[in-house]
């Protein structure tokens, strides 16, 4: 038997001792993905548990380096541990943007004590980091932040305000752009931060979403003082750290569709529906879901191939884009389907009856998936110039 | 299974599109049609093809062929959709070979599999009876008669029909619900084949048979129901065509992006509109998609699997839509120059429809998509 398929017995047999079965449910609600951090309420003592035994392994963060407490699992073995987990459908047991976005770029731009002080906490889910990108004039073109950082020797004093910065509440760290060098042209005097949410004047509140959620703040940072070893990278040399990490965020954002349990549409529009002579009665809608399965099924195979590309050494760069523009695209449209398919059930707002609104909410939060992380337009303008060369003179 | 082309599949891959657009570029195609030419493709090419072993991909080793698999089958496809090249690989090297493989007897196997690795022997698949698909209308009779069979019916739209040396002809039993799959030479009396010049300018023809008579050595497999044998047919179709128009639409894309890059309009690249690269992004992003669905359908068909109905209907329905929406942006995106018949866009918009209706367009493989779902 060789290494790899031993890798995978092993694993099958210890997921199966050590996934609860509750966290092989399907996830509804926001909380049943845990996100750790010191605020974090768990929903129950499985899904501790579950967090506990992954980190222990450091399954939360499979491919990362041993030393920094990651799993230190090759490609291959990342592969064969995310399809057991599939087969099982065992959540992910952590879910941040420590993972996702912060971490990968400690690991490429951060000094030694940064990523020892920082990558551990991430792998066990003990902060939870939010993302100090955009601010209220400064979105879309983010390069033209403009938060300073002042240099006051052994500290930065940062004033300025930061917007649409997701959990920010619930954080305890921020990872954050500002300006060290105004006089610079605008790329070049960027530079990336750490600092504690606690710190003084550092002030946030909740923005409520058309979903009925506030799941982002407005955050302001009046006199913040940031310890110069919480630097992240070179300094003015952020802009290169914040679009390797725009990288990851888009990968994360595209594989929302990407679930835990089987995605698609037709089990739901049979039980609500019902088949007549073998079929959907309303047969606009069995075209409109069959060819969301179509785009679904060949946005999975997508994010496989270019994995499994990668893997061997050929790789489309910018694939990120293409990856957050498709996949955000298609998980809107399965909202609005399973919206269609519960008809005016679908767009319940409150009532024990309907759970919640859950349909209703969820629908309106996805349609947040092709702003966040870069619109849908950006990642179309940046295929045009990075993939297809167009409008270069 | 890795959603990527192992070395040999890759260098076979970059062989063909080395040899097709060296050998048989859309000029090619455009000269057969402007010559009128009878044949409908050239035989040079094709004999250079059979001796580069690509009638013998798809073949057994015992036969002599490559037995390469539909991965490595399906990346000449692609590369002969970036060319348009006429030929009858479709025909012959994919559906006329699957068809022994799935339906022959040992026997018929080995009589004719070598013969069509030799390049001498050409098949048409006579499959559908109607200008749409639709498998299961099968009007063409066949009834036994002494020791023998007679054949009546008529099938239309046959790839290749008027060119192949013999015509595998589905035809249902009369008095049974079996169907069954014969073999019958073109010339043999009682065939009339006619020839129908499409759109795309390749090989189609409506063919007649009265009182065809079929001996008992002549029906594959013996007379065994060869109904699952078609539709696994269809699907190995399906899944070529989609290779085919996958190949199609990344050249005409990568012709519409070159031309995006040299014109100018305003004293500008018009591709410096964002009006227009938006759309090609986005034509990006769907040409991406149907890859990784060509490939894993391709690579079903080699491991047998039981996915295969349901993935080559994803397929071809994906593979219709983009090549669809690749030859309109195509043909847009150049404006006038775009209609005319000296550039070569309009060759891709023209067979691009007919390949994707050949055995069903992308609303009937949609819909045989959800049935297959139970939906
Ligand atoms: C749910 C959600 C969570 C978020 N979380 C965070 C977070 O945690 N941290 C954080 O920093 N930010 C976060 N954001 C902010 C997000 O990154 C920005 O909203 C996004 O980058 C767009 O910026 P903007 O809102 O200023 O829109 P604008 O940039 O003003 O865009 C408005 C419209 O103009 C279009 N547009 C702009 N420029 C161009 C162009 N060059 N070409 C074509 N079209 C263009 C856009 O596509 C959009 O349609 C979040 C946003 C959402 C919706």
């Amino acid at each position: 038997m060789s290494d790899l398929e031993q890798f995978r017995r092993e694993t099958r047999a210890w997921l199966e001792t050590n996934c609860p079965q509750s966290q092989r449910e399907p996830v509804v609600e926001f909380e049943d993905r845990c996100w750790g951090g010191t605020k974090w309420k768990f929903t129950s003592d499985d899904q501790k548990r579950w967090l506990e035994v992954m980190a222990a392994r450091g399954w939360t963060a499979p491919d990362w380096p041993a030393e920094y407490g990651g799993g230190g699992l090759n490609k291959e073995e990342t592969k064969i541990l995310r399809e057991e987990m599939q087969r099982i459908g065992a959540r992910v047991p952590l879910f941040s943007m420590g993972l996702s976005m912060i971490g990968p770029a400690l690991l490429k731009y951060g000094s030694e004590a940064l990523k020892r002080q920082h990558i551990p906490n991430i792998v066990k889910g003990k902060i939870w980091w939010c993302q100090g990108y955009s601010e209220p004039n400064y979105g879309s073109d983010l390069a033209g932040l403009q938060t300073r950082a002042e240099d006051r020797g052994d500290h930065f004093l940062v004033n300025g305000q930061k917007v649409w910065t997701s959990y920010a509440d619930r954080a305890d760290w921020m990872f954050c752009l500002v300006r060290t060098d105004p006089a610079a042209p605008k790329h070049a005097g960027i530079s990336l931060v750490l600092f504690d949410m606690n710190t003084p004047g550092v002030t946030v509140k909740p923005i409520r979403l058309i979903s009925g959620k506030s799941p982002f703040c407005e955050t302001f940072l009046d006199n913040v003082r940031v310890e110069k070893d919480q630097l992240v990278g070179e300094l003015n040399r952020g802009w290169e750290l914040a679009t390797y990490l725009l990288t990851h965020e888009r990968e994360m954002i595209g594989s929302i569709g990407q679930s835990n349990v089987d995605a698609r549409l037709y089990p739901a529009a049979i039980a609500e529906l019902g088949l007549v002579h073998g079929q959907l009665a309303d047969s606009a809608l069995r075209t409109d879901i069959a060819r969301w399965e179509m785009d679904h099924r060949a946005f999975e195979l997508t994010a496989e191939r270019i994995t499994d590309e990668a893997t061997a050494g050929h790789g489309v760069g910018a694939a990120s884009s293409m990856l957050k523009y498709a996949g955000t695209e298609i998980n809107k449209r399965r909202h609005e389907l399973l919206v269609a398919i519960q008809g005016q059930r679908g767009l319940v707002w409150e009532g024990d009856a309907y759970d919640h609104g859950i349909t209703a909410t969820q629908w309106l939060r996805t349609k947040g998936n092709s702003i966040e992380g870069g619109t849908s337009e950006i990642q179309l303008n940046i295929i045009a110039k990075r993939i297809l060369g167009l409008g270069r003179e | 299974m890795a959603l990527v082309l192992d070395e040999e599949q890759r260098m076979l891959k970059d062989a063909a599109r080395e040899f097709l657009t060296a050998n048989a570029p859309v000029a090619q195609l455009r000269a057969l049609r402007d010559e009128r030419d009878p044949l409908g493709y050239r035989p040079e090419t094709w004999r250079a093809m059979v001796e580069l072993g690509w009638s013998g991909v798809l073949v057994p080793e015992a036969q002599g062929g490559l037995d390469f698999g539909h991965v490595g089958m399906g990346q000449i496809s692609e590369e002969a959709g970036r060319t348009l090249t006429a030929s009858p690989l479709f025909a012959t090297a994919v559906l006329g070979v699957s068809a022994l493989v799935l339906a022959g007897t040992g026997a018929q196997r080995a009589a004719l599999l070598p013969a069509i690795v030799a390049g001498e022997l050409t098949l048409a698949l006579a499959f559908d009876e109607g200008p749409r698909h639709d498998p299961n209308v099968v009007a063409t009779r066949l009834r036994k008669s002494g020791s023998g069979w007679v054949l009546d019916g008529a099938k239309a739209f046959v790839p290749d029909g008027h060119s192949a040396d013999c015509l595998l002809v589905s035809a249902r039993i009369a008095d049974s619900a079996q169907l069954a799959l014969v073999l019958v030479e073109r010339a043999a009396p009682g065939v009339t084949v006619e020839r129908v010049v499409m759109a795309d300018q390749r090989n189609s023809a409506n063919v007649r048979f009265a009182g065809v008579a079929v001996a008992s050595d002549a029906v594959l497999g013996g007379g065994e129901d060869a109904g699952a044998a078609l539709s696994r047919l269809a699907d190995i179709g399906n899944a070529h065509l989609a290779a085919e128009l996958l190949g199609l639409a990344q050249e005409v894309f990568q012709r519409t992006v070159d031309y995006l890059n040299t014109r100018k309009q305003f004293g500008v690249l018009i591709g410096s509109y964002q009006g227009l690269q938006h759309r090609a992004a986005h034509l990006y992003s769907e040409i991406e998609l149907l890859k990784s669905l060509v490939l894993k359908t391709l690579q079903a068909l080699d491991a047998g699997s039981d996915e295969v109905p349901v993935l080559a209907s994803l397929a071809k329905a994906k593979a219709g839509e983009v090549a669809t929406l690749a030859t309109n942006e195509a043909v847009q995106m150049h404006g006038g120059v775009g209609m005319t018949d000296e550039l070569d866009i309009g060759f891709f918009m023209k067979r691009a429809r007919v390949a994707e209706q050949l055995y069903g367009d992308h609303r009937y493989h949609l819909q045989r998509y959800a049935s297959l779902c139970g939906y």
